[in-house]
């Protein structure tokens, strides 16, 4: 299978972008390093709840409560901030997100109940412990790390994208390359096969989760230096992530996809928005473009794999 | 079974308890879900002692019954392995149509067009999953979105009508005949409908075949697609009657009216005992399911504790009580 082949979708989906940004330079011809900065930073979060999503989608699972784990992660490391330096808060949270990444994954494995079962509980248990960490929006955040994200680098780039593809390429690339990224694989395909071959099956699970913990947690981190204040109710990030981990080539049930097409995803999706906003379009509009659009790409993916197997 | 008798005499003996309950749990679900239900409304009483009235019974099954009737969405579309995350938001359109397009043409026509516009929304869902084989999740999601746009601009063009609640509805949501709330005139022949109709039809049984095995179901000669069409456009149907209840229950239509009972409704179906992967499940459960996240609700509200405990809480008791199911009944 040539390159162009097996990376198809993920090609598609750069073209894609790139028509998009030039439908939005043609309809608004001032639109260049600023209007990428903003895009790039509204982003963000999307980008590590999608990340988030497709770890756990490729191991064969779905994750419902990445929102929630978010919004802890956020509001922890507000507070932290308050009594202690960045570097010191911005690890324990990390760290807090691996963690309850892990107890999502031991309890799916422990419990033997469905994931979506598990993490729809959890959702609501990581809401809670979001409210009780913090009642209203509140805390304080570094200005150093506000600023690590606004603004451009190298005159067009902006350090939101920057920041962004160091955070998931230092997660994901080692990961990938690992015995780890393997076994995720082989569990996301085949789960008895992968058993039978000699995969810890259950470990494998609960590693999937805890990486899909830490990219909340990077993406709680992002919500924070966007806002400057840690906000305790979860955002619209559930519905968003699913649908840009399934625009992005990942398929539900496992085995099939990268990080890689699922965040060009995300700024397919936000692109459109931006254009919509710009062309002066209800925004209301937006929200049935964008449902449309995700049903119609998951119908033309469908309908692909259907000719290819004909043929 | 004789047979076996002879060549193991000892096995039937020498079976642990815990399995033998575990086999009978399977095969009646409702039994200790029933008990769960008593057990909290046990504690209910023992923490606020007098709070069990025939006021306070009507009242749980009052706000039971919206959610009841979403979670045969759910347990409905999760027979086929499916789940449907459109539910709420048809609810919510169903519900805000008929309050803006009675004050023009009348209760009639808003009930017809609400419910003609669950259909649709049904119908789309069906096409998706059953013609186009979209995953569900996705379809539902898709097509929960885009009805959330819909109803966001057709607002903006009812803005001015202003909204009016038909009395029929106000009298079905929140009226009280002899102490029980007057939608149990709606919800009583509706889960008459749904229990003996997946006992007793064919289509009924359709669903549970294509749940378990629908590659099989095809071979039998089944138009799988046929079956998916009808059951989500069924499912819509529900959904927008749902909504019609509710918003005579609430009596003020909003944007996001029902969309809370989203999750709840699943964790109905699942807590009684509907597998997500399709083929197994009850309407009974269900219903009993929706009881207890009721009753759970008042508990939780009477402990005083601080909200985020109180939600938390939640997830555990719906993790627990799920958890704990699949190792009695060793089923997933």
């Amino acid at each position: 299978m040539s390159f162009a082949q097996k990376h198809a979708w993920t090609l598609g989906l750069v073209a894609l972008l790139l028509v998009l940004l030039g439908i939005t330079k043609l309809i608004q011809p001032s639109f260049g390093a600023s209007g990428l900065e903003s895009l790039a930073r509204a982003a963000l979060p999307f980008a590590f709840a999608t990340a988030a999503m497709a770890v756990v989608v490729i191991v064969g699972g779905i994750d419902l409560s990445v929102a929630s784990i978010m919004a802890v992660c956020a509001v922890t490391a507000a507070v932290l901030m308050q009594s202690m330096g960045a570097v010191p808060a911005v690890a324990i949270t990390l760290l807090l997100g691996l963690a309850m990444g892990m107890i999502n994954g031991g309890l799916i494995v422990v419990t033997r109940v469905p994931d979506i079962v598990v993490t729809l509980a959890m959702l609501f248990v990581w809401e809670g412990t979001a409210l009780l960490i913090l009642n209203a929006p509140g805390g304080t955040v570094h200005d150093w790390l506000e600023d690590s994200i606004a603004g451009t680098f190298l005159f067009w780039v902006p350090k939101a994208l920057i920041v962004m593809a160091i955070a998931v390429a230092l997660v994901w690339i080692p990961l990938k390359r690992s015995k780890l990224g393997l076994s995720i694989y082989a569990v996301g395909s085949d789960e008895l096969a992968a058993f039978r071959s000699g995969v810890a099956v259950g470990w494998t699970k609960v590693a999937a989760y805890g990486v899909c913990g830490l990219f909340c947690a990077m993406g709680g981190l992002s919500l924070i230096m966007l806002t400057g204040i840690g906000e305790p109710v979860p955002g619209p990030y559930l519905l968003a992530s699913v649908a840009a981990v399934v625009l992005g080539g990942v398929v539900l049930g496992g085995g099939i996809g990268g990080l890689l097409g699922p965040i060009i995803a995300v700024f397919i999706l936000r692109i459109i928005r931006t254009i919509l906003t710009l062309a002066a379009v209800d925004p209301n509009v937006t929200t049935i473009v964008e449902g449309t659009i995700m049903v119609a790409v998951v119908m033309f993916g469908a309908f692909l794999v259907m000719r290819r197997n004909k043929a | 079974m004789s047979m076996s008798d002879q060549v193991h005499p000892s096995q039937e003996e020498t079976t642990p308890a815990l399995v033998r309950l575990g086999r009978f749990l399977g095969d009646n679900p409702v039994i200790p879900l029933i008990f769960l239900l008593l057990a909290l409304v046990g504690v209910l009483e023992i923490m606020r002692p007098g709070i069990i009235s025939p006021f306070w019974f009507g009242n749980t099954i009052k706000f039971a019954i919206p959610l009841a009737m979403l979670a045969a969405c759910q347990m409905l579309t999760m027979l086929t392995a499916g789940i449907d995350l459109s539910a709420a938001v048809v609810a919510t359109v169903s519900a805000f149509v008929v309050a803006s397009v009675t004050p023009i043409y009348g209760p009639f026509a808003g009930v017809v067009i609400a419910l003609g516009a669950a259909v649709l929304v049904g119908l789309v869902n069906g096409f998706g999953v059953g013609v186009a084989r979209v995953h569900p999740l996705i379809m539902t999601l898709g097509t929960g979105l885009i009805a959330t746009g819909c109803l966001q601009v057709y607002q903006r063009f009812v803005i001015n009508t202003g909204s009016d609640i038909p009395a029929f509805l106000e009298w079905l949501g929140t009226g009280r005949t002899a102490n029980l709330p007057n939608g149990l005139f709606l919800f009583i022949p509706f889960a008459a409908i749904i229990l003996l109709g997946l006992r007793f039809t064919g289509f009924g049984r359709l669903l549970f075949a294509i749940g378990s095995n629908e590659h099989a179901t095809k071979l039998s000669g089944v138009r799988s697609w046929q079956v998916f069409m009808a059951l989500y456009a069924l499912v819509g149907l529900i959904a927008g009657i749902t909504g019609l209840l509710y918003v005579g229950m609430i009596r003020a239509p909003s944007l996001s009216l029902a969309n809370p009972l989203l999750l709840p409704s699943a964790a109905a179906a699942v807590i009684g005992g509907t597998s997500i992967f399709g083929g197994r499940g009850s309407y009974a459960g269900a219903i009993v399911g929706a009881l207890i996240l009721t009753v759970l609700g008042t508990l939780l509200t009477l402990l005083q504790m601080p909200e985020g405990a109180r939600i938390a809480l939640f997830g555990l008791i719906i993790l627990g009580v799920t958890a704990l199911y699949v190792r009695l009944t060793n089923a997933r």
